[in-house]
């Protein structure tokens, strides 16, 4: 008889500073022996925060942590792990150039006399751990070439190696395709079963309902409610996450689609690394039109984006502005014909973090006549900027702070505005609302609709498939470099579009193949190029 | 969230302080080790630099060239380059000024005085744009190349001073003479008219006048004009420059030519305003203080210009500790290592204290 | 004959490079760029020479020259690591130290700052076999004994880089971190051995210059400590990859040596080292690729 109520985990009264910003404030949580916890909330809520401080990578300012009962210390994640806490990151912590078998060992290496390493003992437990947990993992291979599921069960491997007890997952299906998500979920069972106890983070409500024993529901650094998930409706947890009720409720007029905006035709680009990546992409996007295209990251969206834009140059193919060729040009002259783009990393292309919110106002624009000739026009620079903050309600408390010092959904809004206030004809919005609160992520999506409805065109590159179902008109989805399905949005659902994301079609009886073999009976529509 | 730039200010002159300060702090401990009296040692030492007029004026002469040379370093520290080639491209821009200067002899003044001031500029560009363009084109790191051209210009210049250009009958090593016509005037004359007791002897010039512009220069070009913006812009993030529709390799290249010329321009007070020649060799590390009164002066040209009057006055002072006491001129060469590396660290100390309190 | 000379010339020139170039190995593979091997070369240099001047015994030399090194490397490290500044700024601040402390203190032990006394060197190192053979024997017995202490360091290196916990540990720091740390890799301690370790080797490099020379003269480095990274960054971040370049460098400086005197003048001449090393980088560029994460602060629990 398992002591199933036994408390294996209970952190009190957690808080955690970072200078001004209160990222936990005094967070209990408590984890029982042999269940599945999720911990809710929307982003910046303090989740990950909480699970650092667990895993030893930041240490608490206030607040107590006591496992199997009796108080510890976690300095560093050393201790972690030999207290047998384990954590499967958000962004995989693996080091690309050191094979399998060394990013499974590290810290904690066999070693023979003098410290030398014992590469055959790795290697075996590789092969040990791979069949015992049904992953197909070789150890020589260079964590670099792993694909994003691969990647992930590595990092499981890892957590496993180290003899974890209590295994805790940050955002695990954030990169995840349905199916994958799926699979995923059923290792999570299965370690359930071995008597693990687990703690998943999430914003998604739909896998908090499906895996967890109780959830703990955080807002603003805080716990707002701790609860079994057996009797509880996603609307009441949607409410206590934001506090409260919930209704993302959005107006979507029906499609009137004018002429074709964008067209893409064949087009072909490497990556950094000169391995291809877009392998022939053709798609139009009319006016008054969202495209959305869906797809696991890493399979060609970036690139794809890039090359439009003309930060990539194009290995073959063409792009044509209604009836102009925007290949080769300079991501200028792109912007110049009216062509707008909200890029996905805000941090590293959306914005210069160091310069003022006025600077950052005219990004791409600083050129113009209007804002400079030769001399920089601060007062009409400023001024836009004051518009900009203005109608997009950006919190901030004056243009001339330094844009770092905005919270991520601010930052994004700032980018949003900018581009959209350019009116462009076309506008490439890639991973608009990633790691955006959600007061901000209602207030973009409402921006993306309102430049719909004024007859532009936008391409919606995204991840998140909710996202693209919302918004879009029509879907694709980007599979290796190659559109591997689209179609009109009403016809579109999760399952069909996991399927395709991952490579595979659905035949007509609900099995499914890879994407190319299947045959023509029953399956899905088809794009060209698989 | 409530915080404004004058916070930002304080901090910008609080860190360099300290870390001077702490610096002279150092020194007193070494003096000490000597068995000297730092209070005394530090007496005789500010003494030269500002106890006279004279004593001032040569303070001032000595900063001339490390606003220069520091107006180099922070220019292209703007850029995100590290331009550790001032050496090199003063030397470049100075030979070449004083070759102006003894070929072109029979130009009036109106004419040549410019002339040669451009030939510095250029010769300080071209010796800066070779790393940028390896830099631009190749993805190739500027520290090592820019230090690399230092020797090359130095065996360079050496070369043409002692085999092609030398004063004959001379066993110096330097050029001939540049033509009157290129002279630059001293400033005791215009100072004594207004009333400011500098002899005749004291070698500050018009110079002094020209660094001066050329910071006011670098002021407005790095925050008033277009150039300016996109300068910074790369010097933060070439990424989000791209996106912005910036030409990163152009303004890699020319930034690295504007700070190189910057540098060459210290032939002027050199060649122009002092030794009428080029003398090889006569640069005592100049592109590398540039370095230090740079950081010092916050990469801004204002605090350039300050951190290199504060320099001037310390190598003054450092000639006069040398004659009236027992401790070595190298002396300040160590404090001023020392303040580098005090400014460096401190300012990450600092800059995460302010960065916590006014998030 | 004249070849052998230069061959034998250039392991002699190649060895207080590659000590140094290990260094920078060590240093970036942790993540740290190392542009102060300059500096610790220097003050090896000098270090060196005042010991072996005082102790009268010039292995007491190479071990103070091993000692500053260190303590001039653990500068770098404390700006570096613990109070996270650039790196680059950093390594020129200790050059510009180094500079001014090595004459300094030449003046106040010599009374000039210029150069020092002479002091003994190493006795070289017959090795009893080798040296009876035909060609390559003068070649390869001989020397001073750092040699082949260097040759030592280089295999040493390899191994301790590639197949001991402690070089898998350093390079994980230097690719990734943070990944590291969740793995329990000490970051901040791996850091400061790479820097350390560089400091030593550059330290040992730096004897070698000036006891082989048997003075110390100002700024007698030279620039080799940058050449030093040129030739780190041809060998792709590798102990024999590194030494490899290094031997090319040091064949190349063989080279000038020998043709001054000729037909052109020695400033030209003079200059191949040099110039070399900028081609060396250009031609570099897309071979190899550094440890990803060189060069940037670990700020930990702030991603």
């Amino acid at each position: 008889m398992g002591d199933e109520n036994e408390l294996l985990l209970n952190m009190t009264g957690i808080t955690k500073r970072f200078g001004p910003v209160v990222a936990n404030d005094r967070a209990d949580l408590s984890v029982r022996t042999g269940e599945v916890h999720a911990i809710v909330g929307e982003n910046g809520a303090g989740k990950s925060t909480l699970m650092r401080v667990l895993y030893g990578l930041i240490r608490p300012d206030e607040g107590t942590i006591e496992l199997r009962g009796r108080p510890v210390r976690i300095t560093n994640p050393g201790m972690a792990t030999r207290l047998g806490i384990g954590m499967v990151h958000q962004h995989f912590m693996l080091i690309d150039r050191l094979t399998v078998a060394e990013n499974l060992v590290l810290g904690m290496e066999p070693r023979g006399r003098l410290g030398v390493l014992r590469p055959g003992r790795a290697e075996r437990a590789v092969r040990e751990l791979s069949t015992d947990l049904g992953f197909e993992l070789e150890p020589d291979t260079p964590a670099g070439d792993l694909s994003v599921g691969a990647r992930q069960r590595l990092e499981i491997m890892k957590v496993i190696y180290r003899g974890a007890d209590l295994i805790v997952l940050d955002e695990p299906t954030a990169v995840l395709t349905p199916q994958e998500s799926a699979e995923l979920f059923r290792i999570m069972r299965r370690l359930r079963e071995r008597g693990k106890t687990i703690i998943f983070i999430t914003h998604k409500l739909s896998e908090v309902m499906e895996l967890s024993d109780r959830v703990t529901v955080m807002r603003g650094g805080q716990v707002a409610g701790v609860m079994e998930t057996a009797g509880l409706t996603p609307s009441r947890l949607a409410e206590m996450m934001v506090g409260r009720p919930v209704l993302e409720q959005l107006d979507k007029p029906p499609l009137e689609p004018g002429p074709v905006v964008l067209t893409v035709r064949d087009l072909a680009a490497a990556d950094d690394s000169g391995a291809p990546r877009l392998r022939g992409i053709s798609f139009q996007v009319r006016a008054g039109e969202i495209f959305g295209i869906a797809g696991v990251e890493g399979n060609g969206q970036r690139e794809l984006v890039e090359v439009i834009n003309g930060l990539r140059p194009a290995a073959s193919g063409d792009i044509i502005l209604e009836d102009r060729n925007l290949s080769g040009q300079s991501p200028r002259r792109i912007r110049d014909r009216s062509v707008a783009h909200i890029p996905e990393d805000r941090h590293g292309r959306g914005l210069l973090l160091d310069f003022t919110l006025w600077e950052n106002a005219v990004l791409g624009l600083q050129h113009r006549r209007r804002f400079s000739r030769g001399w920089l026009r601060i007062g009409a620079m400023r001024g836009h900027a004051g518009r900009l903050v203005e109608a997009f309600d950006i919190r901030t408390p004056s243009i001339d702070i330094r844009a770092r010092q905005l919270s991520g959904g601010n930052q994004q809004k700032l980018i949003v505005a900018r581009e959209v206030e350019q009116d462009p004809r076309l506008l490439i919005a890639a991973q608009p609302t990633r790691g955006v609160d959600v007061g901000s992520v209602e207030f973009i999506h409402r921006q993306l609709l309102d430049l719909r409805a004024r007859g532009k065109a936008i391409l919606l590159v995204s991840a998140d498939l909710e996202e693209i179902l919302t918004l879009s008109d029509t879907v694709a989805v980007i599979f290796r470099g190659r559109i591997v399905g689209r179609f009109p949005a009403e016809e579109a659902d999760e399952r069909t579009l996991g399927l395709l994301m991952m490579g595979r079609e659905e035949n007509g009886d609900g099995s499914s193949d890879g994407a190319g073999r299947g045959n023509g009976a029953g399956s899905a529509a088809t794009g060209e190029g698989s | 969230m409530k915080r404004r730039g004058g916070q930002y200010l304080i901090l910008q002159i609080l860190s360099p302080a300290a870390a001077f300060l702490l610096a002279l702090g150092v020194g007193a401990v070494i003096i000490l080790a000597l068995k000297e009296n730092p209070v005394h040692i530090y007496t005789v030492m500010f003494r030269g630099g500002l106890g006279s007029v004279d004593g001032f004026g040569y303070a001032l002469f000595s900063a001339t060239p490390l606003i220069l040379t520091g107006l180099a370093v922070a220019f292209a520290f703007r850029a995100g380059l590290f331009n550790i080639g001032g050496e090199g491209q003063l030397y470049i821009g100075a030979f070449l000024c004083a070759w102006a200067g003894f070929t072109l002899a029979g130009l009036p003044p109106l004419l040549l005085i410019p002339l040669c001031m451009l030939a510095a500029a250029l010769g300080g560009a071209l010796w800066g744009l070779v790393p940028g363009l390896l830099k631009a084109r190749f993805g190739v790191h500027e520290v090592i190349n820019t230090i690399m051209l230092n020797f090359v210009a130095m065996l360079a210049t050496n070369f043409l001073v002692n085999r092609m250009f030398k004063e004959p009958d001379q066993m110096i090593p330097q050029t001939r003479e540049i033509a009157t016509t290129a002279w630059i005037p001293r400033l005791a004359p215009l100072a004594r008219r207004l009333g400011i007791g500098l002899p005749d002897s004291n070698p500050l010039n018009y110079a002094l006048l020209l660094s001066l512009i050329v910071a006011a220069a670098a002021y407005l070009i790095l925050f008033r004009t277009r150039l300016g913006y996109e300068i910074r812009a790369v010097g933060q993030s070439p990424g989000a420059a791209r996106y912005g529709g910036i030409r990163v390799g152009l303004i890699l290249v020319l930034s690295m030519a504007i700070s190189g010329s910057m540098a060459g321009l210290v032939g002027v007070n050199e060649v122009m305003g002092y030794r009428h020649r080029f003398l090889d060799g006569f640069s005592t590390g100049l592109g590398f203080t540039g370095i230090a009164v740079a950081l010092l002066g916050r990469n801004h040209p204002l605090g350039v210009v300050l951190a290199a009057v504060l320099f001037g006055i310390l190598n003054t002072g450092a000639l006069e500790v040398d004659i009236f006491t027992d401790i070595p001129r190298e002396l300040v060469m160590v404090l001023q290592a020392v303040i580098i590396i005090c400014v460096v660290a401190g300012d990450m100390v600092f800059r995460r204290w302010a960065g916590r309190r006014m998030k | 004959m004249i070849i052998w000379n230069l061959i034998a010339a250039a392991i002699r020139l190649a060895t207080p490079l590659s000590l140094a170039a290990l260094g920078g190995v060590f240093s970036e593979r942790s993540g740290v760029v190392n542009i102060a091997l300059e500096g610790m070369l220097l003050n090896g240099a000098f270090a060196a020479v005042v010991a072996t001047h005082y102790s009268g015994n010039p292995w007491v030399g190479v071990l103070a020259a091993l000692l500053v090194g260190v303590a001039t490397a653990l500068i770098h490290a404390l700006v570096t690591v613990t109070f996270k500044a650039d790196h680059i700024v950093s390594g020129v601040a200790v050059n510009l130290l180094a500079l001014g402390a090595t004459q300094f203190l030449c003046w106040v032990v010599y009374g000039n700052s210029g150069n020092s006394e002479r002091v003994i060197g190493l006795e070289p190192w017959r090795i009893p076999l080798v040296d009876r053979i035909p060609v390559l024997g003068p070649i390869l017995s001989g020397h001073s004994p750092l040699v082949y202490i260097a040759l030592g360091v280089i295999i040493l290196a390899h191994f301790l880089l590639f197949k001991t916990v402690f070089g898998l540990r350093l390079r994980s720091v230097g690719e990734h971190p943070l990944a590291a740390d969740t793995m329990g890799v000490r970051v901040i301690l791996m850091r400061y051995a790479g820097v350390l370790i560089s400091g030593a080797l550059a330290g040992l490099g730096g004897a070698f210059l000036s006891l082989n020379t048997h003075y110390f003269v100002k700024n007698m480095s030279a620039g080799r400590g940058f050449i030093a990274l040129a030739a780190m960054i041809f060998g792709k971040w590798t102990p024999f990859g590194a030494a490899g370049a290094c031997l090319l460098f040091g064949f190349l400086e063989a080279l000038q040596m020998s043709l001054q005197g000729g037909g052109i003048p020695t400033q030209f001449i003079q200059m191949i080292p040099y110039l070399a090393t900028m081609l060396v980088l250009v031609s570099a560029v897309g071979r190899a690729t550094p440890p990803a994460s060189v060069g940037r602060p670990y700020l930990k629990g702030s991603e």
